[in-house]
């Protein structure tokens, strides 16, 4: 894993992102609501980074990766793909946008079209945007499924002749294709045994040296995010409650329902295990339809003041680099403001770490 | 694929034997009497004579096996005979018809392409105007296309065509007199003029068929698009940057035709056997017409046969929809 370069670029650029999906009801079928599945959720991606996105099941992680690429027409909000908007942008300028950003898919079994053999699967985006003959466009296919550790004689098999991890590196393969620059990883390992998951995270980490690549990488696999990410964003309940460097996220977590969540990684040691306090959250997460007033998570938090249940938390820059949604901060850095010390965070040593995690 | 093919074949002729011995038993057992339409004035023993006569003196199990043999090798023999010229007609005994004394098979043969045409055609158009239909509902589900083609093949659906077929009739025969309401077999296409005619004699059972079949096969597409267009790869198709259009017709419409194009398949038998009521109402005397009269005067060599040959036909239909569905759906391996 090579550390970016500090000037780094950002390639993706979120502000403000909302996706409300309206509920319809009543006898004539109008809007009476909406799930608020991602509601407000800034964020930038950097080139050449892996950004993280955890989160529990239905915090609306997956709606933000489709969102950011525009699957979704959005509610609300701004995407910059390198320095191009494309929140606004209509479906069919969007297409000519499509091959600098692809996405890998949570269910290999699904996203691939029962009908069409591997190489129609891997062709077509190339016959759709590139101008290759017949046969440099197959050659193309055979390079990105060596790309990927495929077989050249599985070809022109179907599907569902293949294994879950076979399919996933289809699913790779193809989303490599047309060279992006920018790849959403849709909890593309949540439906893998673990034994696979090693090798298409690795497969992942090796292209992303090989090409260049920039993932947002979704997932509700704690280890696995801690593996593969630079940086990482916490959802809850459709809002980003806290994203830092990974390290500062994992050693440190500043908002609670990151504690919670980060005292819930199994470790490995049984002496150590013994004595690991986990943090348990009572109650349910509330409905995306009618979330709590205030902030989100007040109805489940540990450490819930008084002010979390009327005001919503800003979502502000805490220490450098790291961003948390939550009142507990709030009061922090006023404190801090007063002494006027602003040397609180300490920049943390990262090498060590990285070392243990490669 | 050949060996599945070949082991079904294989299985239907036990099937189709004991579905013809239910057929044969059934009618022989049926009240009603081929002797019963003639004039009170014979006497017994003369209608007896005539029962003789017509075969019904042997044991059913021996009529049955008399009559399976000319089912199946001396009626092909002759039709094949006749449709080819070559001379391999068998020699023997034909299934004749009671009500004309003509052979059974050469009935069935000079009605055939009356109902082929006009059941066909309802057959084709409606699954032409079908498939766009659901393609385009399901596509913009809940819109007022939907709701509109929702409407119609629910009518279509729930309305039988002996209705349609009087309404059709009124509307456009004796309210506007654009189409004749009877349709004339005898007449021959052989200029413009009478091609015309043609089309214009043919169109209203054509149509009437064709909203039925139409308002069936259309749910099954509108049906089958839902299921395929909320498919996880739908959305990697537009991931990929597809034209929607490529998306919607090549990726879902393929996927989606599966299903269909088997119901289809199961539905061709109906196209041979005719629509009865439709070729009652518009006067074409194709097979339909032919089976109902030789109901009505118990003619059951003609009835016996006719039912036989649909039998056969659902039977091999529904195999070529397995073989279908084998061949356009690569998850499915027979072997």
């Amino acid at each position: 894993m090579s550390a970016p370069a500090r000037p780094r670029k950002k390639l993706v650029e979120v502000k403000n992102l909302k996706m409300h999906f309206p509920i319809a009801g009543g006898l004539l079928r109008r809007k009476v609501g909406a799930i608020k599945a991602v509601d407000d959720v800034s964020f930038d991606i950097y080139e050449g980074e892996t950004l993280g996105i955890v989160g529990e099941s239905g915090c609306g992680k997956s709606t933000c990766g489709r969102a950011v690429l525009r699957l979704y027409d959005i509610t609300e909000g701004s995407i910059r793909i390198d320095g191009t908007e494309i929140g606004t942008m209509g479906q069919s300028s969007l297409r000519r946008m499509r091959p600098a950003m692809q996405m890998v898919f949570q269910d290999p079994q699904a996203c691939l079209n029962p009908r069409m053999t591997v190489a129609g699967i891997i062709a077509e985006p190339l016959e759709e945007h590139g101008k290759l003959s017949g046969k440099a466009r197959l050659e193309r296919v055979f390079e990105l499924m060596d790309a990927v550790g495929l077989n050249r004689n599985f070809a022109n098999r179907y599907p569902h002749a293949f294994s879950g991890g076979q399919r996933q590196r289809i699913g790779i393969a193809r989303a490599l294709a047309l060279n992006p620059r920018f790849i959403v990883c849709d909890e593309p390992i949540a439906a893998l045994d673990v034994s696979i998951q090693a090798q298409v995270v690795n497969l992942l980490e090796k292209l992303q040296d090989d090409f260049g690549l920039t993932y947002m990488f979704i997932s509700h696999d704690l280890s696995m995010v801690r593996h593969i990410a630079d940086r990482v964003a916490v959802m809850y309940l459709g809002k980003i409650v806290e994203l830092a460097d990974r390290d500062a996220l994992y050693e440190r977590p500043l908002h609670p329902y990151t504690e919670a969540l980060m005292s819930a990684v199994p470790e490995p040691d049984p002496a150590l295990e013994a004595r690991v306090e986990r943090i348990i959250l009572k109650g349910d997460v509330p409905s995306p339809a009618n979330p709590p007033k205030g902030c989100n998570f007040c109805t489940r938090c540990p450490k819930v003041m008084e002010i979390c249940h009327r005001v919503d938390p800003p979502y502000r820059e805490h220490r450098p680099g790291h961003f948390v949604a939550c009142h507990l901060l709030e009061a922090d850095s006023a404190a801090h403001d007063q002494s006027a010390g602003s040397t609180g965070a300490t920049p943390t040593n990262t090498s060590i770490q990285q070392g243990e995690d490669a | 694929m050949l060996n599945y093919t070949l082991r079904r074949l294989a299985f239907a002729v036990p099937t189709v034997l004991v579905i013809s011995l239910i057929v044969f038993l059934m009618l022989d057992m049926a009240p009603g009497d081929p002797t019963a339409s003639l004039p009170l004035t014979i006497p017994p023993e003369v209608r007896e004579q005539m029962r003789l006569a017509l075969g019904l003196g042997d044991p059913v199990l021996v009529r049955y096996v008399k009559w399976l043999h000319m089912m199946v090798v001396v009626e092909p023999s002759h039709m094949i005979a006749n449709a080819t010229g070559w001379n391999i007609g068998v020699e023997g005994p034909r299934i004749l018809s009671w009500q004309t004394r003509s052979p059974v098979g050469d009935i069935i043969v000079q009605r055939m392409p009356q109902t082929l045409w006009v059941v066909g055609l309802g057959y084709l158009f409606g699954i032409l105007i079908a498939v766009p239909i659901g393609v385009i509902s399901a596509y913009r589900q809940y819109s007022w296309f939907d709701q509109a083609g929702t409407f119609v093949s629910m009518v279509g659906f729930s309305v039988p065509t002996f209705f349609t077929g009087v309404v059709f009739i009124l509307i456009f025969s004796v309210w506007l007199g654009w189409f004749p309401s009877m349709y004339d077999t005898t007449h021959q296409v052989r200029d413009w003029d009478s091609f015309v005619f043609q089309v214009r004699q043919i169109a209203m059972p054509v149509a009437v068929l064709a909203l039925f079949n139409a308002s069936q096969i259309s749910r099954f597409m509108r049906a089958s698009m839902l299921d395929n267009l909320n498919q996880d790869y739908v959305r990697t198709a537009r991931a990929k940057g597809l034209r929607e259009k490529t998306v919607v017709l090549v990726h879902v419409l393929r996927n989606s035709m599966i299903p269909v194009v088997t119901v289809i398949a199961i539905g061709i038998p109906t196209v041979f056997t005719g629509a009865i009521i439709t070729e009652q109402i518009f006067r074409v005397n194709g097979l339909g017409d032919a089976l109902i009269r030789a109901i009505y005067v118990s003619d059951w060599p003609m009835v016996q046969t006719i039912t036989f040959i649909f039998a056969i036909l659902i039977v091999l239909f529904n195999l070529i929809a397995d073989v279908l569905y084998g061949i356009l759906d690569p998850r499915i391996r027979y072997d």
